[in-house]
């Protein structure tokens, strides 16, 4: 797949539109459809979608192991900020009404920054789980270089077949 | 017209279902119950469940397909053919905790009734008031959000602790073979 020309200008053509995609369902989620988990997996998607056709290792380069993780926590760190700051401000726990100059505008802040914390968490959630899964060498995209990553496909498959025929 | 969209939707699920249970090509049974997660989101659709829907076409048949792909590529890709014999037992199970779900739902309201006793209680209050209180015209964020704003912080650590699970049991980079390693990498290894 890697080497083929259509799902790689296809996919070049879309990721684009799918990240921006993924920001309009987070902010867009109070009016329609949509809100922190959808994006955050469409975000993710298209991360998953770029490593799928180019390769686990660039995508790394871009999403690193570590900034997936950093990812993951911030966004729970950031929905609990969030009610911890509605504390500080003499509200009770996740109550938005202070967090604005009225409460309908505190709410809105609130929600907003919840939701973007879901989201975060969430696309991180999804990465760490996709790099894990996909970064057994096995699997054969794994961090090596592609021609690597061939010689180790081919070394797979003809191990699989010799047990194929001894079984 | 409309009207057969339903039975139509939940006649192609029994369909994708009986093919995953028939099939042995692990491949094909992935790329059926993504088509399956397709067939639910478009129940939910009718069901007026967008948002539910949403996650369901992205998680569902999204994500979860590419990570089935990717065990796919760990494991193997033929299911073992399972022993020859008639699970009398486990098929009683099924039967009865079946008929006790079909016997139960004759107490239900109907789809859609007004009168229904989810519908007296809290949605009446978070209808009206929610657009007014939080000024989101989405029901389901500002419930989600705001109202149930605990729940969700308790599903967001659910989801993390799902991936810190993940990431402890298959996470770690095994070791490269000595062959292909060079001294830096099993350095890094190491000291992970």
């Amino acid at each position: 797949m890697r080497y083929d020309g259509v799902p790689r200008i296809v996919s070049k053509l879309l990721i684009p539109l799918i990240l921006l995609f993924g920001l309009y369902v987070q902010f867009h989620g109070d009016y329609g459809p949509g809100g922190g988990f959808q994006a955050g997996v469409i975000f993710a998607a298209g991360f998953i979608l770029y490593a799928l056709i180019f390769g686990l290792r660039r995508c790394r380069e871009v999403l690193s192991d570590g900034f997936v993780r950093i990812m993951l926590a911030a966004g729970l760190l950031l929905y609990i900020g969030t009610g911890l700051a509605s504390l500080w401000l003499g509200a009770n726990f996740l109550d938005y009404d202070v967090l604005g100059h009225d409460p309908v505008s505190g709410q809105h802040h609130g929600i907003l920054l919840v939701e973007l914390g879901v989201g975060i968490t969430v696309a991180g959630a999804m990465l760490a789980i996709f790099f894990s899964f996909a970064g057994r060498d096995e699997t054969g995209f794994s961090g090596a270089d592609d021609a690597e990553a061939e010689a180790e496909a081919e070394a797979e498959a003809e191990e699989r077949e010799r047990a194929e025929t001894g079984a | 017209m409309s009207a057969l969209i339903g039975p139509i939707l939940l006649a192609f699920l029994i369909a994708v279902a009986l093919a995953i249970l028939n099939l042995r090509n692990l491949f094909a049974v992935v790329m059926l119950s993504g088509i399956f997660s397709f067939l639910m989101a478009g129940v939910f659709v009718i069901l007026d469940a967008v948002d539910v829907a949403f996650t369901e076409a992205a998680v569902g048949a999204g994500i979860s397909t590419v990570l089935m792909l990717g065990t796919l590529a760990l494991t193997a890709a033929r299911e073992k053919l399972p022993r020859k014999r008639l699970p009398i037992l486990p098929l009683l199970v099924v039967l009865a905790v079946g008929g006790v779900l079909i016997y139960g739902t004759f107490d239900m309201p109907a789809i859609g009734d007004p009168n229904a006793p989810v519908h007296q209680h809290m949605a009446p209050r978070f209808i009206e008031q929610g657009p007014i209180e939080t000024g989101v015209p989405n029901m389901v964020t500002s419930v989600l959000a705001s109202y149930r704003g605990y729940d969700t912080m308790g599903e967001t650590a659910v989801i993390f602790t799902a991936a810190i699970g993940v990431l402890l049991m298959i996470g770690r980079r095994r070791k490269r073979k000595p062959e292909t390693a060079t001294g830096k990498r099993e350095g890094r290894d190491d000291a992970v």
